[in-house]
């Protein structure tokens, strides 16, 4: 913090400054944050009549749940896959296209799914697979193959997994791009002179110069595949079959708008602020500050 | 020579990645450029057929046929989307300036703590939230609004930051002179700091723009009247037509409608989208 700046003098004027912002966030954030602790620790009927205190019972009660701890395993595994998967594809894009000219030609032509909602890419990619009129399984079938993701959630797992992926690489690539123009050409030249070979430019001097960034993404991807998913499983699958592709946030919507289970659901918001807040610390030590919208 | 080869073989194959990255949003044409007819025999149509325009008018004019929930036109479901897109970026681009310009400018109890209230918010999105917001939401009778829809989603550490990031890198000279001049702190923010933060402001509106105009959770969650969906909420609902086959040629054509303009904001303020990007990175 450099406060250098020239400081304005006014009993007043800086709280009517930040009160639009200080409301907004009294209302909407801190309040209903506190109101999900709070409501972790009762248990309500489904009218909201009547609440008892009962300390942790919701916690152990979602905790043990088995449909609760296959949704962890879905997030795992969500996170896992379209992590590597963004990321790996992200950076090796953005290798190629930094050793051409027309970077910023190519660069229009690749961040453009960042654009678009994620529940639009869950319906564009229902579209793709649904098993009656989808054009992927009609190929697959010609194979010989199997395809029923309503039935089968393996293939359903796979279905959001392709799905968040495909948004998701646009960013990993915009960022692995600016993070290569980011390195002097002096290293790269210096290399080149010494006759390394273009993967060992690569593997030996970029990679290690890129991991401010990788880390940056990391996070980011799994801020993303946490929090950002809702649309695109809700149009695809709808969680099912039979709970399959219930993500964290998913199951907490499920369960609070759909199941009414109020403080079940609440219990597991509070788990996911936690998990939440640990991310987001960890972008601040890596990163210096974090950001989202 | 070798390395000729080599650059022409990046070229083919970042080509025919760009390509498979944009297979299913050319299937997405292909779906909304047919009849349902066609689009349920096999094989799967491949190429664009005839229809495009007339399931595009229907999905403007009238939205899909089918029963229950869903009567709102595409043209109502636009015009949500843009009420709740530009209200949501100018309210975030405005209550953040004002908050980033007493952050930067001005020196009073409780700063601290309001900067740190800012930082949390960032941990606390929608999702761990959802519940008591729509409880509060509907106790201030906002349920079925567009206020209701927009104010939940205004508040922009973000942008705050970015902002008062902004004015703190700004050459001291520029204050100084202000004060000579006799500029009050109301007229410096409005005649000095507005305009000189305008490529700012442009790298926040794009990105602000592409937030709103893909918002989802939260009018699914508290907009039961149809009138007031958004269209990428509209969309859920024709695809989940209850019994009646869903009719994915004007479903597919609705789609189009709801990723173009993001599409285009992003591609034609690409230099203000790659900054906003970038400055969110710092």
């Amino acid at each position: 913090m450099r406060d250098k700046q020239i400081i304005y003098k006014s009993p007043v004027l800086p709280y009517l400054l930040i009160l639009p912002e200080l409301v907004i966030i009294l209302l909407f954030f801190f309040w209903p944050a506190a109101q999900a602790f709070y409501q972790s620790f009762l248990r309500e009927d489904p009218f909201g009549l009547s609440s008892t205190f009962i300390w942790f019972e919701n916690y152990r009660y979602v905790l043990t749940d088995p449909f609760y701890l296959s949704s962890l395993k879905t997030t795992f595994f969500f996170t896992l896959w379209v992590t590597l998967f963004t990321m790996v594809s992200g950076l090796g894009l953005a290798w190629l296209v930094f050793q051409l000219k027309e970077r910023e030609t190519y660069q229009t032509f690749i961040i453009w799914p960042y654009a678009l909602a994620p529940a639009v890419v869950g319906v564009i990619w229902y579209f793709i697979f649904n098993p009656t009129l989808g054009v992927l399984p009609w190929v697959l079938s010609l194979f010989g193959g199997n395809w029923d993701p309503k039935l089968l959630g393996k293939q359903a797992v796979l279905m959001v997994v392709i799905a968040l992926s495909w948004k998701q690489i646009s960013y990993n690539f915009l960022f692995y791009l600016a993070g290569l123009e980011g390195i002097p050409k002096s290293y790269t030249e210096a290399a080149m002179v010494a006759g390394a070979s273009r993967s060992q430019i690569f593997f030996l001097i970029i990679r290690p110069l890129l991991a401010p960034t990788t880390f940056f993404l990391l996070t980011m991807n799994m801020l993303y595949t946490l929090f950002d998913s809702f649309g695109t499983i809700h149009n695809l699958t709808h969680g099912g079959p039979n709970h399959a592709t219930e993500n964290l946030v998913y199951k907490v919507y499920a369960d609070g708008f759909i199941g009414l289970n109020l403080g079940a659901s609440s219990a597991q918001s509070v788990i996911i602020m936690v998990m939440a807040v640990a991310l987001t610390l960890f972008q601040f030590k890596f990163t210096d500050k974090g950001g989202r919208a | 020579m070798k390395d000729r080869i080599g650059l022409i073989a990046i070229r083919v194959f970042v080509i025919f990645a760009i390509l498979v990255m944009f297979f299913p949003v050319y299937m997405t044409f292909v779906g909304a450029s047919h009849s349902m007819t066609a689009l349920l025999k096999k094989p799967v149509p491949l190429i664009p057929g005839p229809y495009l325009l007339q399931n595009l008018k229907i999905a403007l004019l009238a939205g899909t046929r089918s029963a229950g929930q869903f009567s709102a036109s595409g043209l109502t479901m636009l015009k949500n989307t843009l009420i709740i897109t530009l209200g949501i970026t100018s309210g975030k681009l405005v209550i953040s300036f004002l908050a980033a310009y007493a952050l930067a400018y001005f020196d009073f109890r409780g700063k601290e703590v309001f900067f740190w209230m800012v930082i949390i918010t960032l941990m606390l999105p929608l999702e761990v939230r959802i519940i008591p917001t729509y409880e509060i939401t509907a106790a201030l009778g906002l349920l079925n609004s567009f206020p209701g829809i927009i104010l939940p989603s205004i508040a922009s550490a973000t942008a705050t930051f970015l902002y008062r990031q902004t004015f703190k890198g700004l050459p001291e000279e520029i204050t100084e002179a202000a004060m000579i001049d006799g500029a009050g702190p109301l007229s410096f923010m409005v005649r000095i700091l507005l305009p000189m933060t305008r490529t700012v402001t442009a790298a926040l509106i794009v990105i602000q723009f592409i937030y709103g105009w893909n918002l989802y959770l939260w009018p699914l969650l508290i907009t039961t009247d149809p009138g007031l969906h958004p269209i990428v909420v509209g969309i859920y609902n024709m695809l989940n037509a209850g019994d009646q086959q869903a009719e994915w040629n004007v479903m597919m054509a609705a789609t189009l409608v709801a990723m173009i303009p993001p599409i285009l904001i992003i591609v034609t303020m690409q230099k203000q989208f790659i900054q906003g990007m970038n400055e969110r990175e710092k």
